[in-house]
């Protein structure tokens, strides 16, 4: 729960969305990659050491 | 005028036992009991079919015998209204009935936090080293799946077959924005080269657009016609199309938006141009394309990509929200969903990248990709899979999904109320309340009736056939200011 960023936003009119709020694809690059590169460090600690042998034990009766 | 869109979600949870041998019907009976036997009393679920007979308050009271519990397997009902059971060897909770996609929201992630807790439980009883681990997935990616459904409540005179025609466009195209994602296809023949990463978990698994089967040759449209309430006034639409959902937005979303469009169809303000061609083949093809640029085959000759038939479908909910108003979804709720709608696919159409916070395909394949890359995985690495079901893994330290950066749009300190307290809004309210206050003398309960133990024989039955009736406003106080269930039976009217 913790990692989950709290967001409750008011829902915004439909004439109040706007294409240019969001920030120019180059400006963020760097730190969207940054961001991505901490979550594939923190995924490779806590995947599953034999992911292998996980995925063949994970099978499930057919439901609905 | 379309009638309230009284709504629920039932999930059916993956299940794995490590380090002990154990079945899954068993791991999911122990985990439902371990939960029950720390929270609270076991209260059987009622099988007994139901006729109706109300008062003007929605209440008559009628003398019964003991129903027959027809199944060994455990059925609880939970003080938040909720039903905790297995099916089909897997466990399952179905929400209490719920006004509004927010709340369906809540008690979903209540859902959620009561398989977290059964999993702590359930694993305590068992040997050192041993665990219960559950999944909120729809797939073990080797061809079993298992459903997340929604429920919406319908009007009876609305003609069938306009609900079919007019919700197919919505139910093959919704995906783009609701989907869970999957690593690879679980069709026979097609290999994760062909398949890399889908948009769906589920569309798979669907092999005709409309029928009443669940787990073979599943439908687009389930015809699964068991009202629950008053079937003269009264249909439930039993969705199976859909994905378990880890983003509270796409949860939100996936009903809210379905409930304005059946609002829509009710008061006909969809029309059948959206049509397609061949839903069967376009869900799959829409589900198997995450470039979101290929088109399918509309019925009258045209062709669109599953993005421009959301646009449409939105654009119609914009102007029935102006013509109708969405007052059957609940005003508030209904235009925040519309405009995460317009959110969702705005940022879809720019970049998918930029919703990775709110689309739960986008969030996975981020993820997918980036480890893919970094340590040069091929598309059938097993690790990739490993990926995606921990996605979905409800272990706290180990869920991706709680890693990623989704939106979360409930609090979670109301998530936990909502795993004991029901909603005041429906008859849920009712059914919670009552095996809150009397858990010795409520013998059984089911959606639309209790069975109330007074005392003396016989027992007595309270049929709930209006989903809106026996809400806090209405019953609260009787509750309150009854000591026993005689007293509040005999308020009711009996």
């Amino acid at each position: 729960m913790a990692e989950r960023t709290q967001k409750q936003k008011p829902a915004p009119s439909r004439t109040e969305e706007s294409v240019e709020a969001a920030p120019p694809v180059t400006e963020s690059g760097d730190k969207l990659k940054a961001e991505l590169d901490d979550l594939l460090d923190e995924i490779d600690e806590v995947l599953e050491t034999n992911a292998e042998d996980f995925v063949k034990s994970y099978v499930q009766k057919g439901g609905q | 005028m379309a009638i309230p869109k009284v709504c629920g979600i039932e999930t059916e949870y993956g299940i794995l036992v490590r380090g002990a041998d154990g079945n899954p019907v068993t791991a999911s009976s122990l985990l439902i009991n371990a939960y029950l036997a720390e929270r609270q009393r076991k209260i059987g679920w009622d099988f007994h079919d139901e006729h109706p007979g109300t008062d003007a308050r929605g209440f008559s009271v009628d003398d019964l015998l003991a129903p027959e519990v027809e199944t060994h397997l455990v059925n609880a009902v939970l003080t938040n209204g909720a039903r905790y059971y297995v099916d089909h060897a897997h466990p399952e909770i179905s929400t209490p009935e719920c006004l509004t996609a927010r709340e369906a929201l809540l008690f979903d992630r209540a859902a959620e936090e009561i398989v977290r807790a059964s999993m702590r439980a359930a694993t305590a009883m068992l040997p050192d080293g041993a665990e219960i681990l559950c999944h909120k997935n729809n797939s073990d990616g080797k061809g079993n799946s298992y459903g997340c459904h929604e429920n919406y409540l319908v009007a009876r005179e609305v003609p069938f077959g306009r609900i079919v025609h007019q919700i197919t466009p919505h139910f093959v195209t919704r995906q783009i924005a609701v989907g869970a994602g999957k690593v690879g296809c679980e069709l026979p023949g097609v290999t994760a080269n062909d398949v890399p990463f889908q948009l769906s978990q589920r569309a798979d698994f669907f092999e005709e657009e409309v029928g009443l089967e669940t787990t073979l040759k599943r439908p687009i449209v389930n015809t699964r016609d068991e009202p629950h309430c008053d079937p003269n006034k009264y249909r439930r639409l039993h969705v199976i199309v859909g994905d378990a959902n880890m983003s509270e937005t796409a949860t939100l979303l996936k009903v809210g938006a379905t409930a304005i469009v059946l609002a829509m169809i009710e008061d006909d303000a969809v029309g059948d141009d959206l049509a397609l061609a061949n839903p069967v083949a376009a869900i799959r093809q829409v589900s198997h394309d995450p470039s979101l640029r290929r088109t399918v085959l509309l019925r009258n000759g045209q062709r669109a990509t599953a993005l421009e038939i959301q646009w449409q479908l939105l654009e119609r909910a914009q102007k029935y929200e102006r013509t109708h108003g969405l007052s059957a979804v609940g005003d508030e709720v209904g235009h925040e969903v519309l405009a995460l709608w317009h959110d969702v696919l705005t940022g879809l159409e720019r970049d998918p990248s930029s919703v990775a916070h709110q689309v739960d395909w986008v969030a996975k394949r981020r993820v997918v990709e980036g480890f893919a890359a970094r340590h040069g995985a091929a598309p059938d690495d097993a690790r990739l899979k490993a990926l995606d079901l921990q996605y979905h893994d409800l272990r706290a330290d180990r869920c991706l999904a709680l890693k990623v950066g989704l939106d979360t749009l409930v609090d979670p300190a109301d998530v936990e109320v909502a795993t004991t307290t029901p909603p005041s809004t429906t008859r849920a309210y009712f059914r919670g309340r009552c095996l809150a206050k009397w858990p010795d003398d409520v013998v059984a309960a089911n959606w639309d009736s209790m069975v109330f133990d007074v005392g003396r024989d016989p027992l007595r039955r309270v049929p709930m056939m209006e989903p809106l009736r026996g809400t806090a406003e209405s019953v609260q106080r009787l509750i309150d200011e009854s000591n026993t269930p005689a007293e509040l039976l005999a308020k009711l009217g009996a």
